[in-house]
């Protein structure tokens, strides 16, 4: 062993190590910023690592140098710009569409392997010699384009550029995926039988595949399809490992692709949702659409801001719910203000986050935290759901499913089983909403109908100035 | 390397990414989906091999160029779209007090 080997071997130990302590620490509230930087400077550790190695050993030609450069730079600055400017609210797509990147990077290297066998330098790359090299480039093309169409596909559906087509929700679409696979399967075997052509099939019906299982998908199950392809674009990055024959590549792939698989788990808990309902179930909301729950409202009772802020006045603790519609309105900042004023007439606010609240777990947290609300008043459902009965006062702001209480009562419920806020237990309940549309899962809401329930119909963004000036008015929070 | 040795890898890397995340809080799904996200942009290193060993072959010096390309976005956006989350939840404590 000559020095740039033992360099590259100590500097790749210490990267993986650094990895997973970063893996590790970002499972942590306290050491999530740091274990991320750290994460991010085992990276340019091991591409340190790397280029000291080819410099030590073969030497690296100009030409390399310049695409190299092209590359990095090209890729550093989208993603830098990207990641800088993109909104708070449209999080679950950006993570897709990077996941996506990932997966066609690892596409192109095998390609790249697979049509320019490159000529032997002194580790012998002999590319399709050996059966392994083949299995290797086939499974890295094919997760890689599944990780790439179908991360773009569930971009497109969270952005509203793609809708459910409606022949995905019947079963056709199992059969369609079927044909897919098995032909991915034939230009499998026909690969490693060494007919090199039929690698663009393979390309062809894996990037198909991708599309087809994940369009039938609705929205509300999108982030754990994001999940479940970034533990993808993981195996696909050990697979290109194979193919370069990186151990460093095999590890932090099969690291990111076991550590996406137990976070889908955890995902589809929350949800009350299981892997398999996902990704073969079709959306929630055809499959309810027929079912006797969806029937009409007969009790809604409507009211004021103006009444709304006087309850609010007379109230002692008062608990947010806040959902999806309050995210789309933007009206974070402003349900900032309104809570301000409440908490300085020394009115006992928290804000009760359902599992799943915004788009994708953990995503309402992102969004309050970015509103300066302090971490400490954000509570989990088992934690909340107990302080409901001696709560005076719950506002609903733009969250639907989450707070109905059939998910409890009624077996025959498409929701029944999953995980709820007793908000009804509360004295007064006031629902924030544009107008009696249903939620993701197009179900009917049983707290609407409920005596203790008032709507305030309007933009969660309008409503919630309005009620600043009501409470304004009232003398609330003018210390 | 061998391809058992490497075997050995792919099964110990496993192993190891389990064990890692046990107890998550929600707060952190997204978070922890992003960072992992951008981790498994390590295909960078692929890339660069190919472009080093391309040997003046234009074709595979694209072809890893721009495969760095989607890599590198996908590494240095991950992270810093991490970090821009994050760093929303470690202001509050130091603002409270």
């Amino acid at each position: 062993m000559n020095l740039p080997v033992i360099i590259k071997f100590v500097i790749d130990l210490l990267a993986v190590l650094l990895l997973a302590l970063g893996i590790k620490g970002l499972s942590k509230v306290k050491s999530a910023r740091d274990a991320n930087r750290l994460a991010a400077f085992a990276m340019s550790l091991s591409v340190v690592g790397l280029l000291s190695y080819y410099l030590g050993t073969s030497g690296i030609a100009i030409q390399s140098w310049i695409w190299i450069i092209i590359g990095s730079i090209i890729g550093s600055l989208f993603g830098a710009i990207l990641a800088k400017k993109v909104p708070m609210t449209s999080m679950p797509e950006t993570v897709a569409l990077f996941n996506g990147c990932g997966g066609m990077s690892s596409l192109l290297v095998a390609l790249g392997v697979a049509i320019f066998p490159m000529s032997g330098g002194q580790e012998n790359f002999d590319f399709f010699k050996s059966l392994i090299n083949e299995v290797s480039i086939s499974v890295s093309i094919f997760v890689g384009a599944i990780t790439f169409t179908g991360s773009i596909v569930a971009m497109a559906k969270l952005q509203g550029w793609l809708s459910t087509p409606g022949w995905t929700q019947s079963k056709v679409r199992h059969f369609v995926n079927i044909v897919f696979a098995v032909a991915s399967l034939i230009a499998f075997f026909d690969l490693i039988n060494g007919n090199t052509s039929s690698i663009w099939l393979l390309v062809l019906v894996s990037s198909l595949l991708g599309i087809g299982v994940t369009l039938p998908i609705g929205g509300a199950d999108m982030p754990v399809v994001i999940s479940l392809l970034n533990s993808y674009s993981g195996i696909a990055a050990a697979a290109a490992g194979f193919v370069v024959d990186s151990q460093l590549l095999i590890v932090a792939g099969a690291m990111v692709g076991a550590a996406g698989l137990i976070l889908t788990q955890v995902m589809c808990k929350g949800m009350n949702r299981s892997l398999v309902s996902v990704l073969f179930g079709g959306s929630l909301s055809a499959q309810s659409t027929a079912s006797s729950s969806s029937g009409e409202y007969t009790n809604i009772t409507s009211c004021s801001v103006e009444e709304c802020a006087l309850t609010l006045e007379a109230a002692n603790k008062v608990i947010i719910v806040p959902g999806y519609g309050l995210a789309v309105a933007q009206a974070q900042h402003t349900l900032r203000e309104v809570t301000k004023k409440l908490e300085q007439n020394g009115i006992e606010v928290v804000y009760a986050i359902h599992p799943v609240a915004g788009r994708m777990p953990g995503h309402m947290n992102v969004l309050l935290a970015e509103a300066d609300v302090p971490y400490e008043q954000l509570k989990e459902m088992d934690v909340i759901n107990p302080d409901f009965p001696a709560t005076d006062v719950v506002l609903v702001l733009g969250a639907n499913d989450v707070v109905n209480p059939q998910a409890k009562n009624d077996s025959s419920s498409p929701l029944y089983g999953m995980p709820v806020l007793d908000v009804q237990e509360a004295r007064t309940v006031f629902v924030i909403k544009r107008g009696m549309s249903a939620g993701y899962s197009g179900i009917k809401n049983d707290l609407f109908d409920l005596p203790n329930t008032s709507m305030v119909f309007g933009d969660a963004k309008k409503v919630l100035n309005d009620l600043i000036g009501e409470l304004k008015d009232l003398g609330v929070g003018e210390k | 390397m061998s391809f058992i040795s490497l075997l050995w890898v792919l099964l110990l890397g496993s192993l190891l990414g389990l064990e890692l995340i046990g107890k998550v809080p929600p707060t952190l799904h997204t978070p922890l989906m992003s960072g992992a996200n951008a981790i498994s942009g390590i295909t960078m290193l692929a890339a660069l091999t190919l472009i080093v060993k391309a040997e003046g072959n234009v074709p595979l010096l694209i072809i890893g160029s721009v495969s760095l390309g989607f890599a590198l976005f996908n590494v240095v956006g991950g992270f810093f779209v991490t970090d821009r989350m994050l760093a929303m939840f470690s202001r509050k404590p130091s603002n409270k007090k």
